[in-house]
């Protein structure tokens, strides 16, 4: 069977972890307990040793597939010459009004088969790899009780209504044919807490369906967003409630590791952190579509993970506010379609990015704007993020798009300085936040704008630049707006709307994110055209013109409605981890903003104010 | 019969018993958690069960500490090496005779003959509780041992 592609997977998972299926019916990446857990199925990065479980035809067939509306319950239609078969794949899930009146095991796969009409073969063979396979563990048969798999006191249990035959090299596999109205049910549980928990199969097994079923709807119907995207909205906030880690309220970047950003190239990241950045920007998407407590839930974190590294911010955590471990590479790993190496933790973690502060103190400021209040150490925790932005906003770091490099004075990174005093000084005008250094965040506030106004413009170029005194641009540039620094409408903005276009322009709705993208042959930054759409909605263009940039992009997704963290110009295939929490942020956010923008456009005059709520010139405030 | 240092020592021990025997599961050398266990005994709520199954334990430990205390008055060996083979028979008899038994007595216990049910769902400690890791044995008979060792120095007999 071929590799498959980025695009040829769906996402499952139950909050805490998360698994990508592929077309064929293939599991081909899994780790449990959490995200950044070690890989029990690798396939993705390994097709021949990293370990999957397919349950798939035999001989040749048509796969189509589609989410049950407003879930992350997957269902995979195959269609052979002697008929047709419907695979339902899903991580179950429960309201805690469940958990209290039943036993639930800690994480559950179940795998539903059922023809559809004809009669269908299936093949499913069940290879567990783990510790990205760099484990060989024999599974062992309990009759009634499963083929286990124990590595240490993690134990792995497949159940089936149907008899497993067991091989020596660690796979169990059956054949069965399906007839029309027949279903078969197959469930994967992970236990290390204690005793498993092994729930029935049969009418247990479909009623989990339909109650996890249940559940992302009731979640999802909450979406507060009702304009002409509303699938392609839900599908993305449905994506980001899939990366969050719902017992600490963590995000992660993306559930998978190394995916490559070129294929057969060696940029291939571990994603499977929370960013306190993209984190950020998830929550306010989450704050504007009506989900208050996941924001919640990340502020809570964000007190906890950032305690012991305060006033100085790593950009990146684990779900639980550890920093990663060292960087290390797993070269028994063949890499996605080639692309080497597998690398697994994140050396980025000890990059410098001053826009972390500005972005968390945002996040935190759109929290209070929806009602929050800020308790004493928050409030202790955000002065202290001031008092160090003023100290350090003038050095160099590493920028939003963390190059492995040294570092430089970004301008994206001024600005986020710029506005993490500025949203201080509102929470402090607001009552949200007391006792702050008022006049001194004032005059830092005015001192980064002047430098910025100076040194980030350049007047030959005519737009502002990535670096300070530099010639390039990078799409960052376009939020500018989004941040309240400088209105869509501002000459200046529109011009260097223009040279983003001119430079970074990559295809159709396509823009790269800076212009060393184009010498390395990257792809271009799903989330960049997505801030093209918003800066359009936002004064920088027409409506329509908005609203045909964002539907430009759309089409980009898979299937499924899911984007990578990148597109191949070339053949719009995603490039990169996958799905990628910053990309459908970027969707969410751009068609909030058009919405915005359609919803006041009868009413004169059509102009929308930054989201920071600051007048959208420059130099009004500051 | 001291009551008054049976009293202590038996809950001290008791509590040195929990320990190490969810020390082991969090350490990841077994998935036998006691406390979870008994405890789902009343509720299925993991979290819950959890709480009432330490409260279980700690309860039964002080109980079985009682006959311990009695092997110690009736033979006069108030020694650590008696202490540690009164412990070391009663790990073997909860391994060899109770773990087996247990998902008879427990209403939400599956069996390795039927299998999971709707109200069943909980995995069988097997012999030994063997299903629970290999390294269950060891464990828990330290932890017993432990525990008749702490009773045989600490217990002052009357």
């Amino acid at each position: 069977m071929p590799a498959a592609r980025i695009e040829d997977y769906g996402i499952i998972g139950d909050g805490r972890s998360a698994a990508l299926v592929s077309r064929d019916g293939s599991i081909d990446w899994l780790c449990w307990p959490r995200f950044d857990s070690s890989s029990v199925f690798a396939a993705a990065l390994d097709p021949v040793h990293g370990g999957f479980w397919r349950v798939t035809p035999v001989g040749p067939f048509r796969a189509r597939r589609h989410y049950i509306e407003s879930s992350n319950v997957l269902v995979t239609t195959f269609e052979t010459a002697s008929g047709e078969v419907r695979v339902t794949d899903l991580m179950t899930v429960l309201p805690e009004s469940e958990k209290e009146r039943r036993l639930v095991p800690e994480h559950e796969l179940l795998r539903v088969v059922e023809g559809v009409h004809g009669e269908v073969s299936i093949d499913v063979e069940f290879r567990p790899r783990p510790d990205y396979a760099r484990k060989l563990l024999p599974l062992r048969s309990r009759r009634a009780l499963g083929v286990r798999l124990e590595d240490g006191a993690h134990l792995y249990t497949l159940r089936s209504e149907g008899d497993l035959e067991l091989h020596e090299d660690a796979v169990a596999a059956s054949r069965f044919i399906i007839h029309a109205g027949e279903r078969r049910c197959f469930s994967l549980t992970f236990d290390t807490d204690g005793p498993a928990v092994l729930p029935p199969l049969g009418d247990f097994a479909r009623e989990s369906v339909e109650r996890s079923t249940m559940w992302w709807r009731e979640w999802a119907g909450r979406c507060s967003y009702a304009g002409p995207h509303r699938e392609a909205v839900v599908r993305s906030l449905l994506a980001l409630k899939l990366l969050s880690y719902a017992p600490t309220g963590a995000i992660v970047a993306a559930p998978t590791t190394s995916f490559p950003e070129k294929i057969g190239a060696d940029l291939n990241w571990d994603y499977r952190y929370c960013w306190l950045r993209d984190a950020s920007m998830t929550v306010r998407v989450f704050l504007e579509l009506g989900y208050p407590d996941e924001a919640s839930a990340f502020g809570s974190w964000l007190l906890h993970s950032t305690r012991l590294t305060r006033p100085e911010l790593c950009i990146l955590y684990d779900v639980y506010g550890r920093l990663p471990k060292k960087e290390e590479t797993l070269d028994h790993l063949a890499g996605f379609q080639g692309s080497r190496p597998v690398r697994i933790h994140n050396a980025a973690a000890a990059q410098v990015q001053v826009d972390t502060y500005g972005e968390v103190i945002d996040a935190v400021t759109q929290m209070c704007r929806h009602g929050a209040s800020l308790d004493g150490e928050t409030q202790r925790m955000l002065r202290q993020f001031g008092e160090y932005v003023c100290e350090n906003w003038s050095h160099p770091d590493h920028g939003i798009w963390e190059p492995r490099e040294e570092p430089k004075h970004h301008t994206h990174s001024r600005v986020l300085s710029w506005t993490a005093l500025d949203r201080l000084i509102e929470l402090h005008e607001r009552g949200s936040l007391r006792r702050i250094p008022t006049a001194a965040f004032q005059e830092q506030r005015r001192l980064i704008r002047a430098e910025l106004e100076e040194r980030a413009w350049n007047s030959r170029l005519r737009s502002y630049t990535q670096v300070l005194g530099g010639d390039t641009v990078d799409a960052s540039l376009l939020l500018l707006s989004w941040y309240g620094f400088a209105g869509a409408q501002h000459p200046r903005m529109r011009a260097t709307f223009e040279r983003i276009q001119d430079r970074l322009q990559a295809g159709p709705g396509l823009l790269l994110r800076y212009e060393e993208s184009r010498n390395v042959g990257e792809g271009a930054f799903g989330i960049c055209g997505f801030w093209a759409a918003e800066f359009l909605a936002r004064g920088g263009g027409t409506l329509e013109e908005a609203e045909h940039c964002f539907e430009e992009i759309l089409p980009y997704a898979n299937d499924l409605g899911l984007f990578a963290e990148e597109i191949d110009p070339e053949s719009g295939d995603p490039l990169g981890n996958f799905p990628q929490a910053f990309t459908h942020v970027g969707l969410i956010g751009a068609a909030l903003a058009i919405e915005s923008r359609r919803a006041e456009a009868s009413a004169p005059p059509p102009r929308l104010e930054p989201r920071s709520g600051e007048t959208a010139h420059l130099g009004v405030r500051s | 019969m001291n009551w008054g240092s049976w009293l202590v020592w038996g809950f001290a021990s008791t509590v040195v018993l929990t320990t190490i025997m969810s020390g082991s599961q969090g350490l990841g050398l077994t998935r036998m958690n006691i406390p979870y266990m008994l405890g789902a005994m009343f509720t299925p709520n993991r979290d819950r069960a959890k709480i009432y199954g330490v409260a279980v334990h700690l309860l039964n430990g002080w109980l079985f500490s009682l006959v311990y205390v009695a092997a110690f008055e009736v033979t006069h060996l108030f020694r650590w090496w008696f202490g540690a083979a009164v412990g070391l028979v009663h790990g073997a008899f909860v391994l060899v005779v109770a773990m087996p038994v247990l998902p008879g007595m427990h209403p939400r216990m599956a069996s390795e003959i039927r299998g999971p049910t709707v109200v069943r769902q909980l995995e069988p400690p097997g012999f030994l509780g063997l299903n629970y890791g290999v390294r269950t044995p060891i464990s828990a008979l330290v932890a017993h041992v432990v525990f008749g060792i702490i009773l045989a120095i600490f217990y002052s007999p009357a």
